[in-house]
């Protein structure tokens, strides 16, 4: 621009400068969020959030420390009444029946057999007070006890060596979990809440809780179990939420 | 015609501005949908101006574009510190000379003559919107891993605190990009110097 023209023309250059400006910027902004539903669920943008989750799983296996306890609460932290939450409402929550319950080993292991209720009791269990951190932002203190699934995995001659161990639910949730967080001393089959057996809106006959990840990643009224070097997937994970999921 | 220009955005700092500003852009909406699903407050986002589209797709364009800020920041930190750039520009701040500059501000007085030096005002509302940015990442990280993070958890209130800070720093920075946006408007040629880095002097 000629900088003669431009003196005398200053102010009113300005102010058109600044309509254009005020009117561009508006266009875009408008623009950057009206596209960003369509944006999302562009294929080509699809594939690239897909493959920074993938990223990310693997950035969070990095993280996790296998040593690392979770911090613990005392028992006058407890949260009244403890949330429900699932992928349902609480009036459609699944009773298992105790006496016909029968929990499934396969896959990587060495004794494939099935558990009943009283055999599962049987076993040695430990307690916890831990926050449970929900992926939609609230998190809520509960107390869970039960066996460490540690004990459980090398009881069954699990391959403490293979990738996954997955999850299927009587209410047909699903969902699978790194080896790593699955040794964790604080990964428990909780058989109880608040010292009480564990009620159907919380899971019974049992849940795998893990303070070290976030809610949707405890499968609830589990019937079997599977260790494998095969990417299972999960209930929400084959929706889009992040696999790993670790606290 | 000659024209003198003086420069005054360096070329790293242009390009690490509108990374960021995108970088921004995106968590914020994204972060919007995602407290959207579990307000805080007795209020939600208006969906509209969201990003994500639902809890899942909001929380893959948060943790995707987190690498971006994180990343970004971090170069910008390191050319500002390293460069000197970032001491020249916004130091000295004093509680005076920023009590002068906020006084002429509101008087409409205040100086825009040299583009190049900041006034005390522009310093720290600068260094604020730098310090709220850390303060982003450092509470995220926490909300993030509560657990294998927690020594960075635990000094702000464990992770409902770290939630609280999140927030409250989101609304800084939304606070900034308004007044910041506001300021360029009043004076547009400051716009096309964050793109060419030059000064013109007719």
């Amino acid at each position: 621009m000629d900088s003669k023209l431009e003196k005398h023309a200053g102010p009113l250059l300005e102010s058109v400068e600044r309509r254009l400006f005020l009117k561009r910027g508006l266009s875009l902004g408008a623009l950057t969020l009206l596209a960003g539903c369509e944006l999302t669920e562009d294929e080509g943008v699809q594939r690239v959030l897909t493959a920074m989750s993938r990223w990310n799983d693997g950035a969070q296996a990095w993280l996790f420390d296998p040593k690392r306890l979770a911090p613990e609460f005392p028992e006058s932290r407890i949260t009244k009444p403890f949330p429900f939450n699932a992928y349902y409402e609480e009036d459609e929550v699944q009773v298992v029946d105790a006496t016909d319950y029968r929990l499934e080993v396969s896959g990587l292991v060495r004794e494939k057999k099935s558990w009943t209720l009283p055999e599962l009791y049987a076993l040695p269990q430990v307690s916890q007070v831990t926050r449970h951190i929900c992926v939609e932002g609230w998190s809520a203190i509960g107390k869970w006890s039960g066996p460490r699934f540690s004990d459980f995995l090398q009881r069954i001659g699990a391959d403490l060596g293979a990738k996954y161990v997955g999850f299927k639910c009587a209410d047909d949730y699903y969902s699978s979990i790194d080896m790593a967080t699955a040794l964790h001393p604080q990964t428990i089959m909780a058989f109880k809440y608040a010292d009480q057996v564990l009620p159907p809106k919380y899971g019974f006959p049992w849940k795998l809780r893990m303070p070290t990840k976030l809610g949707f990643k405890q499968p609830k009224h589990i019937v079997a179990l599977f260790v494998t070097d095969q990417y299972p997937g999960g209930y929400w994970e084959d929706k889009g939420y992040n696999w790993f999921s670790g606290s | 015609m000659t024209m003198e220009t003086t420069r005054i955005h360096p070329l790293p700092v242009r390009i690490a501005h509108w990374v960021n500003a995108l970088a921004i852009l995106l968590m914020v909406a994204s972060g919007w949908r995602i407290y959207n699903a579990s307000p805080l407050f007795d209020f939600s986002f208006p969906k509209d101006l969201t990003l994500g589209g639902w809890l899942a797709g909001a929380l893959q364009w948060h943790f995707a574009a987190m690498w971006l800020l994180a990343a970004n920041g971090l170069l910008y930190l390191a050319y500002g510190i390293g460069s000197g750039h970032l001491i020249r520009k916004l130091w000295p701040i004093s509680p005076k000379l920023l009590a002068r500059d906020l006084l002429d501000a509101l008087r409409g007085r205040l100086s825009h003559a040299d583009l190049s030096v900041y006034n005390a005002a522009q310093r720290a509302a600068y260094l604020g919107a730098i310090l709220l940015a850390i303060g982003l990442v450092l509470s995220g990280l926490a909300i993030w891993k509560p657990v294998q993070l927690y020594w960075l958890a635990a000094p702000m209130g464990d992770y409902e605190g770290a939630r609280l800070l999140h927030f409250f720093c989101m609304t800084g920075i939304v606070l900034f990009v308004l007044v910041h946006v506001a300021m360029v408007i009043l004076v547009p040629k400051t716009f096309l110097t964050m793109i060419t880095g030059r000064l013109k002097h007719g």
